[in-house]
């Protein structure tokens, strides 16, 4: 453990072996005191943001393991990046056991906190907003969790991300539940990730509500083994307004789950309502790829019971009104793409409750003006598969 | 109490004994650079004879990179200390083998001759669990540098006449460079980024135990117009981008490796899709694009001043014209 000599360590002076408290008030010099505190805890130690704005110029960063870092409160505590000048991140978390709490960011030039390579991380009630509203010169993501194992997103707020406001990739053991994600391009995404439970998060006016993606050429593949359960996912109508090249700039405004490539999914007991594209969308990757590694299609992706309106009146779809007349005014709550990998593992299976129609696609990458529409005729599903050690580990809820 | 404080105390107790002896310090002190303790001043290294001019002390050697990064225009003068009797240990191409009680000493200023400014110096001490780094900041009167935990900004006029908000960073952000699969580890002293001629000069001293025979050193960033194309802009992007851009470092995330012995096209960004990039995206849809500079996110990103966008992410507040125009031109002669 190295020890420190410089003068800012009477901070700790007054403390025993026992974890210590930095408070760090806002003021003249915040950015400076805080970024201190942030280097000089110790594992265990609190770092105690109080109420007010904190103006920061500059990324943040703590890489010291099981360090708490509280505010007075999503709305008392402010970290306000509108004036930053460096960095990729408002914060960067890179290290073990951090749990973030009670405090929020607003306008960071690129993503809010990223945390990478940080295991049992937890963030509770922590709010990100670009103030501004949707914009492509908003942030990418808010919250911003990557490469790391045991993840817990709990009554967090996040609004404006020109891509995700939750955003989860390359990581496994992961719970996102009771958040709200508002006017971002996707209000949730799952990528690249294993083992993941997305509960209870109230997902209005972005431009997609709940993306589970899994994507090539990354150094983590493989996504699958998904929970999606009693979120409410409506309303979400945003025009997209990714920069585009960025894979969400192909997000269809009015979205509201969509699941790409992945294997096993589990959909069920969400309320899926006004979200003019579709209720859901079930699709393979539709660009080129050349990795041996990845595997394009969703396998046993299983829509279970859900609440759905009758279906998307008004889809962002080339020939929408040929399709609207065709299926009688409104498409059916569920949009697949007709792909699966092989007959013996199928895309999608699905309650005989909720229609589906199909684009009828026979290869992977194919135009979607080569589309053939039509009703869909979906297999039922059985049990529930083993989900196994599936969600945050427990001892982060502890942390809450 | 904590054992930090009580060590802080006997090392000020110590810094009170110095003041009396003879300065400046002409050795380098292996308990400061090997020692638990994070000194509060550059001076208790004792890396210099004459730290304003920066006059090394015995057995501190100068250096330079072949093609060094691009850190707003900054002069920067770099040394290397390895503690007597200890060598260290050439592997093949890559980062010399620096034995613990190394260090690393490198020193940014802006401005010409007397004009000179010392702005920061940031050493990397090879302690005997790992790497340490840490940035040390230059007072007005140019006598003594700081430790800065939390770096600082600065006005400084850059070599091209712009006048900018300096940034030393903060001791993590050393780290996000410096990163690689969990520890800190140097970037800069690879055998195939120093010249041939100093790596015989440090076998010699009886620093290094060999000079590595090598296949292809990374070219001289003076002679970048005179080199193949290839070589100046992979040794740029290798020098600039690869530290965070390669697998177990800070951007490992993105996928994108642009390191020099990285030959895979897709690794190296052609035809790659943006992974995280946001509006670093500039509507461009691959990092590289052969032929097309104008449609290639990696020159769009580099061509940005704007935190968000900009990159690399750390280090620099301007665009390194100097560079652009060199990956620019790679991108350009490749075949569409």
């Amino acid at each position: 453990m190295i020890r420190t000599v410089i003068s800012t360590l009477a901070l700790l002076s007054a403390s025993s072996l026992a974890a210590a408290t930095h408070e760090v008030a806002a003021g003249a010099g915040a950015q400076e005191r805080l970024q201190e505190a942030l280097i000089l805890a110790e594992p265990g130690d609190e770092i105690v943001l109080g109420a007010g704005r904190f103006a920061i110029s500059d990324g943040l960063s703590l890489d010291v393991d099981n360090v708490t870092v509280r505010g007075a409160g999503m709305e008392a505590t402010v970290l306000d990046f509108t004036g930053q000048r460096d960095a990729g991140e408002g914060l960067l978390v890179t290290s073990d056991g951090v749990t973030l709490r009670n405090f929020a960011l607003e306008n960071p030039k690129g993503d809010g906190i990223k945390s990478k390579g940080a295991d049992d991380i937890v963030y509770h009630r922590i709010r990100v907003t670009w103030t501004n509203g949707p914009a492509a010169t908003n942030g990418a993501y808010g919250i911003y969790p990557v490469e790391s194992t045991g993840i817990l997103v709990d009554a967090c707020e996040v609004s404006g991300a020109s891509d995700a406001g939750i955003y989860v990739g390359q990581s496994k053991k992961i719970t996102v539940r009771d958040s709200i994600a508002t006017d971002n391009v996707a209000g949730i995404e799952i990528e690249n990730s294993r083992d993941a439970i997305v509960e209870r998060n109230f997902v209005t006016r972005n431009t997609g509500g709940i993306l589970v993606f899994d994507l090539p050429g990354l150094p983590v593949m493989g996504g699958g083994n998904v929970i999606l359960k009693q979120n409410l996912v409506v309303g979400n109508k945003t025009a997209n307004f990714a920069p585009p090249g960025n894979i969400v700039a192909g997000v269809r405004r009015g979205t509201g789950i969509m699941v790409m490539a992945n294997e096993k999914v589990w959909i069920s007991d969400n309320i899926v309502r006004d979200n003019p594209t579709a209720s859901f969308i079930i699709a393979a990757y539709t660009k080129p790829f050349d990795d041996a590694r990845y595997n394009p299609f969703p396998r046993e992706v299983v829509i279970a019971e859900n609440d759905v309106d009758e279906g998307s009146t008004d889809p962002q779809l080339d020939g929408a009104e040929q399709l609207l007349a065709g299926f009688g005014g409104a498409l059916p709550p569920i949009m697949w793409d007709g792909l699966n990998q092989d007959k013996d593992n199928p895309a999608l299976l699905a309650t005989p409750e909720i229609s589906s129609w199909t684009l009828n696609l026979t290869r992977q990458g194919q135009p979607l003006a080569e589309a053939q529409p039509g009703p869909g005729d979906l297999p039922a599903y059985g049990q529930p598969w083993e989900f196994g050690e599936i969600g945050a580990p427990e001892r982060l809820f502890d942390r809450i | 109490m904590k054992a930090g404080v009580l060590a802080g105390l006997a090392v000020a107790a110590l810094l009170g004994a110095v003041t009396v002896r003879a300065n400046p310090q002409t050795a380098v002190d292996d308990t400061a650079v090997s020692g638990l303790d994070l000194p509060r001043n550059l001076s208790e290294f004792g890396f210099f004879a004459d730290a304003p001019a920066q006059q090394p002390s015995p057995g501190v050697v100068p250096y330079r990179l072949n093609t060094p990064l691009f850190s707003d225009g900054a002069e920067k003068l770099r040394f290397v200390y390895v503690p007597g009797g200890k060598v260290a240990k050439a592997r093949g191409e890559g980062l010399l083998a620096l034995p613990v009680g190394s260090a690393l000493i490198k020193t940014f200023a802006f401005g010409e001759g007397n004009g000179r400014r010392l702005i920061e110096t940031r050493v990397l001490l090879h302690r005997t669990d790992g790497w340490v780094a840490l940035p040390y900041r230059w007072n007005d009167q140019q006598t003594e540098a700081v430790l800065a935990v939390a770096g600082g900004r600065l006005p400084v006029t850059t070599p091209s006449g712009q006048t900018i908000s300096y940034r030393i960073p903060n001791k993590n952000q050393c780290k996000e460079c410096h990163g690689l699969n969990g520890e800190v580890v140097p970037i800069g002293p690879k055998a195939r980024n120093l010249s041939a001629d100093w790596l015989d000069d440090f076998v010699g001293l009886g620093k290094l135990d060999e000079a590595p025979e090598l296949a292809a050193r990374i070219p001289l960033w003076e002679e970048r117009a005179s080199v193949p194309i290839d070589a100046a802009a992979r040794g740029y992007l290798e020098t600039n981008c690869a530290h965070c851009h390669q697998p177990g470092a800070t951007a490992s995330n993105s996928g994108l490796d642009l390191r020099w012995e990285q030959h895979d096209p897709h690794a190296i960004g052609i035809f790659k899709r943006p992974v995280a990039a946001g509006r670093g995206s500039g509507g461009h849809e691959f990092d590289i694009v052969p032929g097309d500079p104008d449609d290639s996110i990696l020159t769009f990103r580099m061509g940005s001043p704007e935190p968000g966008v900009a990159m690399p992410e750390l280090g620099k507040s301007t665009v390194d014209s100097e560079g652009l125009d060199v990956v620019r031109r790679w991108i350009a002669q490749m075949q569409k």
